[in-house]
């Protein structure tokens, strides 16, 4: 099951775990990017929190949860070549995976209908 | 995704070049009241590289050009004028040449840096976007009357790089016999232009004043030789903080001394105690103490020894305890030819050594970074 966030993040829910990562159009429009920081395996995050940083050549910008859980993996390809976000924003430059504590959260997030709206 | 920084304007003001930067596909952001190009669609990093390696062209039009002339007292006359409000050797500013300088305010800060054209029968003043209604205001209060001045309405475009010339010259000859700080009055495509060679990126390039209605023409003629691509505003930030260049605003404001700003290059010795025209600029007791006592606290280079960029506004401490706080960053990000993290900011004199290890504080983590020599890469100023 794939969604989106209004933060533009997109969330792949398989199970009781959600792999998370920016969407092609975040990632372009940060640009090319410099600096990524995932959160440590073990941390639990609420939904909405601070979870990743991106960092473009001009910003710092926030990743955040989008849905409650603990991280179960972090994804360190893209903390030792964070263009991998930028040129394989869907698939290889995913963040981090969420072992989800509440997975009724999910229920509230985008479909790709309503995400490519959004961006329209 | 979020706090991603965005400046709400109203009635942003547009340059002559604008439509072509649309059609060049640029991003646009409001940049000090003005809707500028901050990207292409290669990005900041490829336009950055390809500055310093090729060539490329930057819309700063937004920038202030002031013309000041004495119409009964001749160049020298007006040279003597604008000493009174800028501490650098004017008067002994050759015609042809330009000069950095600074406005300086009664308590010894900067009020704007600028250059100074010595065009033979009149100087043009380039000043920066956001002060330059201010910097007009200043200079018809305080010069005195025996001079004019007066706005050039005229674009702005820099092209950079080590093709700069050939790209240059394919249009105009002339600039081959330019060497660094150079000014000419010259007719590029029909138009008359002032060319300085000179730049804000470290690299060897021309920066052209051209009437507005012939910046298209002249854009595209450059635009059209293949080592020049339009580079935004986003490269323009990283190329001169890489070059160590200041940005009036972050780096230096009316609170910074040129001392501090460790500036003291830009007034010789022929206005410091002791010179021929010593003083006799707004703060100069303050200005010409510092340099006899030295500062507190003085700009310095900084290189983070992580990867995370750290960026303007951040602390710096002496330990990764937060224990004394001794100074902040004012320019930070990440160096494309570098290939890492750079920034500058002003550290208490005590920590000003090279290679001394201080701590900035980033979302709540101590990371350890460098003092270092600015510039971060070597210049290729045409200097001979």
């Amino acid at each position: 099951m794939l969604k989106f966030t209004e933060d533009h993040e997109w969330v792949r829910i398989e199970g009781d775990v959600a792999t998370i990562g920016i969407t092609e159009h975040a990632a372009e429009q940060l640009g090319d990017l410099v600096f990524v920081e995932l959160p440590d395996v073990g941390k639990q995050v609420g939904k909405g929190d601070n979870a990743a940083v991106v960092e473009s050549v001009k910003a710092a910008s926030d990743v955040y949860a989008p849905l409650s859980g603990e991280i179960v993996e972090a994804n360190q390809a893209i903390v030792d070549d964070p263009s991998q976000v930028n040129s394989d924003p869907a698939n290889a430059g995913w963040f981090f995976k969420l072992k989800l504590s509440n997975a009724s959260e999910a229920e509230n997030l985008l479909d790709e209908d309503a995400y490519k709206a959004l961006i329209a | 995704m979020g706090n991603e920084k965005s400046e709400s304007g109203s009635a942003l003001r547009r340059t002559p070049l604008h439509d072509l930067h649309e059609k060049l596909g640029a991003r646009m952001v409001p940049f000090a009241g003005y809707e500028m190009p901050v990207q292409y669609p290669t990005g900041i990093m490829s336009e950055h590289r390809h500055t310093r390696e090729h060539a490329g062209l930057f819309d700063v039009s937004h920038m202030g050009q002031l013309i000041v002339d004495a119409p009964n007292g001749g160049a020298g006359e007006a040279a003597l004028v604008l000493e009174a409000l800028i501490p650098a050797d004017i008067v002994g500013l050759g015609e042809g040449r330009q000069r950095y300088g600074l406005l300086t305010n009664d308590a010894g800060g900067i009020e704007d840096d600028l250059m100074v054209q010595n065009l033979g029968d009149r100087y043009l003043l380039i000043v920066n976007a956001a002060t330059k209604e201010a910097d007009e205001k200043h200079l018809r209060e305080k010069l005195a009357s025996s001079v004019r001045v007066t706005r050039l309405d005229n674009a702005l475009i820099a092209l950079q790089g080590p093709e700069a010339e050939a790209a240059l010259s394919n249009v105009w000859s002339g600039c081959q016999d330019m060497r660094f700080m150079d000014v000419r009055e010259a007719q590029i495509l029909g138009h008359p232009c002032i060319v300085s060679r000179s730049g804000y990126t470290g690299e060897d390039g021309f920066e052209i004043s051209v009437p507005n209605d012939g910046v298209n023409a002249l854009a595209e003629a450059l635009l059209a030789h293949a080592a020049v691509q339009p580079v935004g505003l986003g490269a323009r930030d990283s190329l001169r903080l890489e070059a160590g260049l200041c940005l009036y605003g972050s780096d230096i404001d009316t609170e910074t001394t040129p001392c501090e700003a460790q500036l003291k290059w830009s007034i010789p010795k022929v206005r410091r105690t002791g010179g021929e025209r010593a003083g006799g600029f707004p703060g100069s007791d303050v200005i010409l103490a510092q340099f006899a006592e030295g500062t507190e606290r003085a700009r310095v280079g900084l290189r983070p020894e992580g990867k995370a960029p750290v960026r303007g506004g951040a602390p710096l401490f002496a330990d990764e305890n937060a224990g004394q706080k001794i100074g902040t960053v004012t320019s930070g990000g990440f160096g494309p030819s570098v290939g890492a993290p750079v920034a500058m900011g002003y550290l208490a004199a005590d920590y000003c050594t090279p290679d001394a290890r201080v701590f900035a504080e980033v979302r709540g983590k101590f990371l350890p970074i460098v003092v270092s020599q600015l510039p971060f890469i070597v210049p290729s100023y045409k200097r001979t």
